[in-house]
């Protein structure tokens, strides 16, 4: 773990890989809940933890350092929500093909993954879940419009599209799920550390 | 989002708005703390401006007002109330005569209200007195172009819900002078900028940018020398922050503003 400034009220914690973004993550919510840590954001990435809106972002910076590391993700297992996707996208082929097994097998390996958000960007809502070992190239070029409710691959991540949007990664199946919706508290359902299972309907 | 079901009857009456003008938004001081769930924080791209607006028409300082972009706009207040306009200086004028920038000034019921062409900036603050009074969403009224979330940008005829005014300011003269024709900005290096040469470094601190004209809400876009990586590759997308300088593929950098999505991955 290694941190560096960001802009004036801003702490940057980088982490070795997802595992740990999730651990500090996690670490780092329960201390803001304690209030031990006054945070106005606290931003998972792909690699880091960002924290915004400190007043004294130096000083957070040794109290995190001596922080004891956190215990490694998993140990607390967060709440579980298990979606249910049409396997009827338009590119399961191609990923099916990219991974080398037949279609079946390629939605079973979707479908049986048990995931987890490691963070959300792009829209409100729309969560990056990790945990498929296999990757998946993007599309060359993005389309412009993909329908709210896509699941889709790209990366190392799966994700689902709040609303309609363009759209780069590749679509495999497809939800009535709503990701974001401004009268829930908290109004996305998949936020970070929400482990995700994207069950065939 | 339905615009018509979501407007509330004001407690302190409607503004009409005639002439919405090419972008005018609803903003107040944005929706922070949501973050994590990919959702913008928006307001006000100039914060103080959008507070001293208020503090003359004896709003709270995070009521909401109208950010006016450039070419101005033109409303009615159909109670009597007061208006204070600020940020990117622009000429005011209520019932047809000139009225002053940046002091609380009295609209009789029925005036019409207009902000003509911003002659020095881009973004004028128009505070009225009760606030706008649209349905929060997520703690603030504010627009987020990127996102869509909070009220559409206005249009021709919509009418804007008002909260109960309280006194206005007493101020009568508020000190004004144009800004420079160069900016200064003061920059802190950010955590990636160990992935530019210290050419490119030296370059974004020391040679002038022009703000392109394809700027918007989500980012001021500078053209000017370009950056030059000193590390290839993709930057796993992080969190940023308001007002991050990021680098994009062409090495021009663009600066984030308030409805910059909240994790990127450029450096």
């Amino acid at each position: 773990m290694h941190t560096r400034r960001a802009g004036t009220t801003g702490l940057l914690i980088e982490c070795a890989d997802g595992a740990e973004v999730e651990a500090w993550r996690a670490e780092l919510w329960r201390r803001r809940e304690r209030g031990e840590l006054a945070a106005v954001e606290i931003v998972p990435g792909a690699r880091t933890v960002l924290l915004d809106g400190l007043a004294n972002p130096q000083q957070t910076a040794g109290l995190v350092a001596g922080w004891a590391p956190p215990p490694p993700a998993g140990t607390a297992p967060g709440q579980l929500i298990e979606i249910i996707v049409r396997y009827d996208g338009v590119d399961l082929a191609a990923v099916a093909s990219e991974w080398e097994v037949p279609v079946p097998e390629a939605v079973e390996r979707i479908a049986g993954t048990e995931l987890r958000v490691a963070f959300c960007g792009f829209a409100p809502g729309f969560a990056y879940l990790a945990g498929l070992p296999w990757p998946v190239s993007r599309l060359d070029t993005p389309r412009p419009r993909v329908p709210a409710g896509s699941v889709a691959l790209a990366g190392e991540y799966a994700g689902i599209y709040p609303t309609a949007s363009p759209g780069g990664w590749r679509l495999v199946g497809s939800t009535h799920a709503i990701l974001f919706d401004i009268d829930r508290d908290p109004p996305a359902l998949l936020a970070p550390g929400t482990r995700v299972r994207l069950v065939s309907a | 989002m339905s615009r018509a079901a979501r407007l509330p009857d004001g407690a302190g009456g409607v503004i009409e708005v005639l002439r919405a003008g090419p972008l005018t938004t609803v903003q107040d001081l944005g929706r922070p703390g949501y973050a994590h769930l990919g959702v913008p924080r928006a307001g006000a791209l100039d914060g103080p401006a959008l507070r001293l607006a208020n503090r003359l028409v004896g709003n709270a300082p995070d009521a909401a007002g109208l950010e006016v972009t450039a070419a101005g706009c033109s409303l009615r207040l159909v109670r009597a109330g007061t208006v204070a306009l600020t940020g990117a200086w622009a000429p005011l004028s209520v019932a047809g005569r000139a009225a002053g920038f940046g002091l609380p000034v009295p609209v009789p019921a029925g005036a019409v209200v207009t902000v003509g062409r911003a002659v020095y900036g881009v973004r004028s603050y128009l505070a009225v007195g009760g606030g706008i009074a649209v349905e929060p969403v997520l703690g603030s009224r504010s627009t987020d172009t990127l996102s869509g979330l909070g009220p559409a940008p206005l249009r021709d005829g919509d009418p804007l819900p008002l909260g109960p005014a309280a006194e206005p300011s007493t101020v009568d003269f508020v000190p004004w002078r144009p800004p420079p024709g160069e900016l200064a900005l003061r920059i802190t290096l950010g955590p990636r900028a160990d992935w530019f040469t210290r050419d490119a470094l030296a370059a974004l601190l020391t040679t002038a940018y022009t703000v392109s004209p394809v700027s918007n809400r989500v980012g001021a876009r500078l053209s000017g020398a370009s950056l030059t990586r000193a590390e290839a590759g993709e930057l796993p997308s992080e969190g940023v922050v308001l007002g991050a300088v990021q680098v994009p593929a062409s090495g021009q950098p663009l600066i984030f503003l308030a409805d910059h999505p909240t994790t990127g991955g450029y450096p």
